[in-house]
């Protein structure tokens, strides 16, 4: 119960300080001012447009990748590549971003290539860097959802259309679409979701008031304009905006955890058709290389710079040790709401359902306008950067819920299911309960669910680049900061810093949890 | 080999799912034009046998001979059978028709008399006015009768059966064995029967294949089956378990 308040109360709060706002604060004909104005519609128009392209151009990539793995069951790399395809969805976007600038930028490997050869390069700020961007972050996203979605397919259907002598394209036309559409649109949905509240990426890529979305139109009405009342506006409309999103994902039967597990193998099928074989390695091979290569750019420039160097300045040690603290207590925190959520959503009554979907709640409350509401409420009452630990602790707490739901609310139900009516039998309760029972069958979950909430709190930059300052820096924010003032070097070290950090925590979550199953 | 007297054979064949996996070894030929019924316990390989024979499964030695020809390394698509699975033969989403369909062409681009073949199959299992219907609309045992349509428009010499009746009740199960019987017979179909049921097997089966766990265990008359005494032995084991005597 507190857990669901806590978690009403920190967006409620946001919401509020809009009303109050509204209310008192400022004149109606200010209002009235800005929604009229121009540039608020062009943000409007631009946010849709990015997210509708991205999300498009991501869906129709995905199609053939997702196809072609699902035609290809063996070959070699192939677990590899999977893997591959699930790690953008956890890299911090400022990182990515940085990879993206380093290939596709004026001075990139790509655009040089490309230059080289005669072609023509224009520049990657704007909508170009942002849909590069967006896809190389949706695309593997989709494309694993389109595979799950063929895995699940009867195994006969497969083999049937071999014994038809189906050609790939009749096989996608007749049998495979009709089960990849759904999940096709399904993920589209929620990519859309995702690339209309997409903050770091179109701070960092987009070129001025032309390539701007909501998101940051509400960012640099905070920190640069000081411009209170449109950052209102915005927020409203941001809103607006994300809750329309919402409402599609829903109605297209969302649900977030598709494309996160690994796929069972199945029957190798002899084929014998050279255009498809040569397909599949080209189209499979530049997938490959498009999300590959942004890592590789990562750990070639950042080896470039001197990681020691870097590490041995105090302010790097501070953004590290920063980055952590925060990390691991929104991560705890995360993890303590998550639990309590799980307990409401497996006990009979009303509210059961709530529970099970409060969570989805942050993603209709982006977590940039939760900072901007309690930036806009703080602020006549304390210096708000001083306020900067809770609040990312919180919001990136928040942010991660319905992630570590998914992980963990399956745990706690199958728990529900098998050992509670034992549990109540035995006289086993409270802390007994949890020791004994609970903890040891649901602490692989659990340890996943807190990686990937320390993994994203650690790589976010949306609560802290507004709440960010000479004395409370995350390594994000360091990162933005050296990149604004061209230390492009001391960025890519960073950057490499912070990827390794990331993966690694969830590799390690990923191992230990193996480990302590193994020795049971 | 004779191709004349046998239609059907593997010769030598290895096979194993995994690397670690223990090793299944198949050598049977089947008689031209025949029912073979194929038994064993479970995990000896019964489906495994009928997946390698239809290319859905990749030997690691031996030969596979359909029609008197080697067909180890060829597609699916290209060797001369049929099969009908338990279940999932009909693909949901596309009608009765379109499902039988396909069997003419894949590509579902059809002439006329391509059409008039698909409503002759449907008549032939007593479907006639089906053809516009889902395959959620129809019985268990109407879905079969459909499989068997589009293996009669595909005019393959070879029929494989993957406990294609298993899940019906014995009455429904033994009118479409007589009726695969009857329409096996006609187009002169080598048959292969996968099957858990002695009386089917007895039914309509000549011949038995009888695979233990070291590969096939038994070839000879279905009437093995029937037998009191003399029995082979991974034969009675199977029907009578492991007695004293």
């Amino acid at each position: 119960m507190l857990a669901l308040f806590l978690l009403g109360a920190l967006a409620m709060g946001a919401i509020i300080a809009l009303i109050v706002f509204a209310v008192l604060g400022g004149s109606t004909v200010d209002i009235i001012d800005i929604v009229t104005d121009q540039y608020v519609w062009r943000i409007i128009r631009f946010t849709l447009w990015q997210a509708a392209l991205s999300t498009v151009l991501s869906a129709v990539l995905a199609i053939p990748v997702g196809f072609l793995l699902f035609e290809n069951k063996y070959f070699y790399g192939r677990e590899l590549l999977l893997r591959l395809f699930a790690i953008p969805l956890v890299l911090p976007q400022i990182v990515a971003v940085l990879a993206i600038v380093s290939l596709y930028g004026n001075q990139g490997f790509v655009t040089q290539a490309l230059e080289g050869a005669g072609l023509p390069v224009g520049t990657i700020y704007g909508l170009s860097g942002i849909l590069i961007a967006h896809v190389f972050f949706n695309m593997p996203l989709i494309a694993r959802v389109v595979l799950g979605a063929l895995n699940a397919m009867p195994s006969e259907y497969e083999r049937l259309s071999h014994q038809l002598d189906m050609g790939a394209m009749q096989r996608l036309r007749h049998i495979c679409w009709p089960y990849m559409r759904p999940a096709l649109f399904n993920a589209s949905a929620l990519v859309f979701m995702l690339c209309v509240t997409s903050f770091t990426v179109v701070l960092t890529l987009g070129g001025g008031p032309r390539a701007t979305t909501l998101e940051v139109g509400i960012y640099q009405a905070l920190t640069f304009d000081f411009d209170i009342p449109r950052a209102v506006v915005l927020t409203a409309m941001q809103l607006a905006l994300t809750a329309f999103a919402v409402f599609m994902f829903a109605r297209a039967g969302g649900n977030i955890d598709a494309g996160m597990t690994l796929e069972r193998t199945r029957p190798l099928i002899i084929k014998r058709d050279i255009r498809q074989t040569v397909l599949s390695v080209v189209v499979l091979g530049l997938a490959a290389l498009f999300v590959a290569s942004p890592f590789i750019a990562i750990f070639v420039k950042g080896i470039a710079a001197d990681l020691l160097k870097l590490i041995g300045q105090p302010a790097v040690q501070n953004a590290i040790l920063t980055s952590f603290v925060l990390g691991a207590l929104a991560a705890s925190l995360c993890i303590i709401v998550t639990l309590a959520l799980c307990e409401g959503a497996v006990r009979k009554g009303p509210m059961q359902g709530i529970y099970s979907h409060a969570a989805s709640l942050v993603l209709v409350v982006p977590p940039i306008v939760i900072a901007a509401g309690w930036f806009i409420l703080l602020r006549p009452f304390v210096i708000v950067y001083e306020a900067a630990p809770y609040l990312v602790v919180c919001v990136n707490a928040a942010m991660a819920l319905p992630f570590a739901m998914r992980f963990v609310l399956p745990a706690r139900q199958a728990a529900a299911q098998r050992h509670d009516r034992l549990c109540a039998q035995l006289g086993l309760y409270g802390f007994n309960k949890w020791r004994l029972v609970l903890l040891p069958t649901m602490i692989k979950p659990l340890s996943v669910g807190f990686a990937f909430a320390f993994a994203l709190s650690l790589g976010d930059l949306g609560v802290i680049a507004l709440f960010g300052s000479e004395k409370v820096q995350t390594l994000p924010f360091l990162i933005l900061q050296r990149m604004g003032s061209y230390r492009t070097n001391d960025a890519a070290g960073l950057a490499l810093m912070l990827c390794i950090f990331t993966l690694g925590i969830l590799m390690l979550a990923d191992r230990s949890s193996i480990s302590l199953k193994g020795k049971k | 080999m004779t191709a004349d007297q046998f239609s059907v054979a593997v010769e030598d064949v290895t096979f194993a799912y995994e690397a670690d996996a223990p090793v299944m070894r198949f050598d049977a030929q089947f008689r031209k034009g025949v029912i073979t019924a194929i038994m064993g316990a479970s995990g000896s390989g019964k489906s495994t046998l009928l997946s390698l024979l239809a290319g859905f499964e990749m030997p690691q030695s031996g030969k596979i001979w359909l029609a008197g020809e080697d067909y180890t390394h060829r597609a699916p698509g290209e060797r001369p059978l049929s099969m009908v699975f338990q279940e999932n033969n009909l693909f949901a989403h596309l009608s009765v028709f379109n499902n039988v369909a396909l069997g003419v062409s894949p590509s579902l681009k059809l002439s006329a008399s391509d059409k008039e073949s698909v409503h002759h199959a449907l008549a032939s299992v007593g479907l006639e006015n089906y053809g516009k219907r889902l395959p959620a609309q129809l019985s268990g045992g109407e879905r079969q009768r459909v499989a068997v349509a589009r293996v009669l428009v595909r005019h393959k010499p070879i029929l494989l059966l993957d406990e294609a009746f298993a899940s019906l009740g014995p009455g429904l199960r033994r009118e479409m064995l007589d009726l695969v019987a009857s329409l096996a017979d006609k187009n002169a179909m080598t048959t292969l029967m996968v099957t858990h049921s002695p009386e089917d097997a007895l039914h309509i089966a000549q011949d038995l294949v009888f695979l233990g766990q070291d590969g096939v265990a038994f070839i000879g008359p279905s009437k093995e089956l029937a037998k009191s005494q003399n029995q082979n032995e991974a034969v009675r084991n199977y029907l009578i378990g492991r007695g004293t005597s």
